[in-house]
């Protein structure tokens, strides 16, 4: 088929990402006319629910926005309550939770790497087709992500929907007994680490660059987990760069307060996500964001790996915008979570009491941190017994959304100048160009259900 | 003559409205999941593969609540697809967090979401599969507990049923040693009502069971309720903590009725 004329690509459902969504493509006399993300997951309505409860409430029924990244919301909304009630968690219980988010920075990264992202670079369907040849790389992998397991298991009660987290700290701390081992099992996991960045900079990457502003928190003097200041670093084209430079520009920030005013959602028919732009335009959360603002202050044995694997060096205002790569990205910052968790657990000394009480009172409270994913921001209204009167969650996949969108328009357009793909080739890149940015479907909870035609084997 | 070797039983994994964490935990059991791999053929997974075979399925797990009429088609379809339907996690079993839905005006909940609502095809109601098909099987949990799904996948592939108690949390706590958080400390604690399978987490770690494992299979309500007034938890608390996770669960949705005069 020549793509002199118009045609229709639909993809009912795409595989290794988590939650539902399809994908729509319209090409018109060669050009891309339309590069929609049709995201069909039912809405949840949290953001409804959550009105009504008490403010302890949030941490546990909003990880229930998303199995594969519990801790982020957990923490998102510990900070944004106790935001509202003026206490701010600090010394060993911060540490403590920093330590739990690697654990699942760990994990879920681990898991997007070897189970999701990594097939697509070795022509394989699924990590299960893939152990059949290389099953070294993904028992190593699925050892990782054990160990990610592993902290969250020990000091969250179990990897999914930890119970340990609540306002003000810990049900229960860990003595520095209990923790031994597990610093015994992560110098392991180490090794593993630094191998998985050694893999993934192997692979072979397309050619390609996000044209759009990133959007991370960074807190000076280390790489940004739990907390931090919303870190805008504008587009490559802004200041006369290409699309996909390398090089870092000057950055600007504003108080998570302020995010609402800066991040603002929109309903758009086609997609089940609100869409978001920052400032007017759309941008991007996620690793690529985050090493462009924070990777200066990765760990020395992460920058050195950053560098062997043609990251080049942050510290000298080198950042990636290929999407590709992020995969690499990702691997450096699971080996950055292990360094960093060792780090923790060295100088870990029990706080004298698991939590700090968190006394109701009436005010808005704000909090962010970085899910493995991006940026998640939580705000809650209070009343003055504690009673949540007003719920927003702005989960990263729908903030990236429209950056993702863009993406497919760019890359399935360059392979159009490139000759004429056939509808499957077509797809496979489109696939991957999504799998780039690991959408994370549940997380965008507020999905609208559109009426999606669903085709081949996707019921 | 050459040996016939038996096709591997066909395992299909399905998602409705969910968070993904109870599939999640299939590829949470890193030591069992290349191992039951070999032992069975995984033909639809989504979240784990891109290639999908067409049925019928020997086993389908199913992940997730019922709340779109989309839905209510799709789970026909499934249940005609597979041998034996086994249903993993609260919100399969119990409608999940979503239906607190059920309690409120669905148009007022789209309105706090969105700005267009008109957009949204939605079902006033979330809930479990077992309201939509016959179901083999329930696994209860959120999430569940992934030791519990091997056992459940083991059982189905040896032809017996599912060794999985349906006691309560106390006999859990009990096995574990520890000591009863509501007896030493007069924390509110839901163990006495809530379905076995966690290993009894929660008071582990000083914390009063919150039931997300949902019901089990003989709860004393009438005896257990004056415990929680006793320790301090007022009707508003009562009614929160049975609707949440569990929130369409027969017996926490009776008792959130009673307690508030439904």
């Amino acid at each position: 088929m020549t793509h002199h004329g118009s045609r229709v690509l639909h993809v009912g459902s795409l595989a290794r990402v988590e939650g539902e969504t399809a994908l729509y493509l319209r090409l018109d006399s060669g050009e891309v006319a339309e590069a929609r993300l049709a995201i069909y997951e039912p809405p949840r309505f949290f953001e409804a629910f959550l009105c009504g409860r008490s403010y302890a409430e949030p941490p546990d029924i909003t990880s229930r926005v998303c199995g594969i990244c519990p801790v982020a919301y957990q923490l998102s909304a510990c900070r944004a309550v106790e935001d509202a009630c003026d206490i701010v968690v600090d010394g060993q219980l911060a540490a403590l939770r920093r330590l739990l988010y690697c654990g699942e920075w760990i994990e879920s990264q681990t898991l997007h790497i070897h189970l999701l992202h990594a097939p697509d670079f070795l022509g394989c369907d699924s990590a299960i087709d893939l152990a059949r040849t290389r099953r070294a790389d993904v028992e190593r992998g699925l050892r990782l992500k054990q160990a990610g397991n592993a902290i969250m298991e020990l000091l969250g009660g179990r990897a999914i929907h930890p119970i340990n987290v609540r306002l003000g700290g810990f049900h229960r701390l860990p003595t520095t007994t209990e923790l031994r081992p597990l610093a015994e099992r992560l110098r392991r996991a180490r090794d593993d680490a630094q191998e998985t960045v050694r893999w993934v900079a192997g692979f072979e990457f397309p050619d390609a660059g996000c044209d759009n502003d990133l959007l991370a928190l960074a807190e000076p003097g280390t790489y940004a987990i739990e907390s931090g200041t919303p870190t805008v670093m504008p587009a490559p084209t802004t200041a006369g760069l290409p699309p996909g430079s390398d090089r870092a520009l000057p950055t600007r920030t504003f108080g998570v307060h302020a995010f609402g005013g800066h991040v603002v959602e929109s309903q758009v028919p086609h997609s089940t996500a609100l869409h978001s732009l920052l400032d007017g335009r759309r941008h991007l959360t996620g690793s690529l964001a985050r090493y462009a603002v924070s990777g200066r202050w990765l760990s020395p044995i992460a920058l050195q790996a950053a560098q062997d694997a043609g990251l080049g060096d942050p510290r000298q205002g080198t950042v990636c915008r290929n999407p590709f790569r992020s995969i690499v990205v990702r691997a450096v910052e699971v080996l950055y979570a292990v360094d960093e968790a060792l780090r923790i657990i060295e100088a870990y000394e029990p706080a004298p009491r698991p939590y700090l009480d968190v006394p109701a009172r009436a005010g808005t409270g704000h909090g962010a941190t970085e899910a493995p994913r991006g940026l998640l921001y939580h705000r809650y209204a209070l009343d003055a017994d504690g009673t949540v009167t007003d719920a927003a969650l702005v989960p990263p996949t729908a903030q990236n959304q429209g950056a993702i969108e863009e993406d497919l328009r760019r890359i399935v357009q360059e392979r159009l100048r490139d000759g004429d793909p056939t509808d499957a080739e077509l797809t496979a890149l489109c696939e991957r160009a999504i799998r780039n940015h690991d959408p994370c479907i549940s997380c965008s909870a507020h999905f609208l259900d559109l009426a999606v035609e669903r085709t081949g084997n996707s019921f | 003559m050459p040996s016939v070797t038996r096709p591997r039983p066909r395992l299909a994994v399905w998602k409705f409205a969910s968070c993904d964490g109870c599939q999640l935990t299939l590829l949470d059991c890193e030591n069992e999941l290349l191992a039951i791999s070999e032992k069975v053929e995984i033909s639809h997974f989504l979240e784990a593969s891109s290639a999908t075979a067409p049925g019928p399925y020997d086993l389908s797990l199913v992940e997730g609540s019922v709340t779109t009429q989309q839905d209510v088609d799709r789970i026909q379809h499934v249940r005609a697809v597979s041998r034996r339907l086994v249903t993993i996690g609260a919100c399969a079993t119990a409608g999940g967090v979503q239906a607190l839905r059920n309690y409120a005006d669905v148009a007022e909940f789209q309105a706090v979401v969105y700005a267009r609502p008109d957009y949204i095809e939605t079902l006033a109601t979330s809930t479990p599969i077992q309201a939509h098909v016959p179901v083999d099987f329930e696994l209860r949990g959120c999430p569940i507990d992934r030791g519990q799904l091997v056992e459940v996948i083991t059982a189905y592939l040896a032809g017996r049923n599912p060794d999985v108690p349906r006691h309560s949390v106390c006999f859990e706590c009990k096995q574990r040693g520890t000591t009863c958080v509501t007896v030493a400390h007069g924390t509110p604690c839901l163990g006495p009502v809530t379905h076995a399978g966690c290993g009894a987490l929660c008071p582990a770690y000083g914390r009063g069971c919150y039931g997300c494992f949902g019901p089990s299979n003989s709860t004393n309500f009438p005896s257990f309720i004056p415990l929680l007034r006793r320790d301090g938890m007022d009707t508003l608390d009562i009614v929160r903590v049975l609707r949440t996770f569990n929130t369409a669960a027969p017996e926490f949705d009776a008792v959130s009725r009673k307690e508030l005069g439904q």
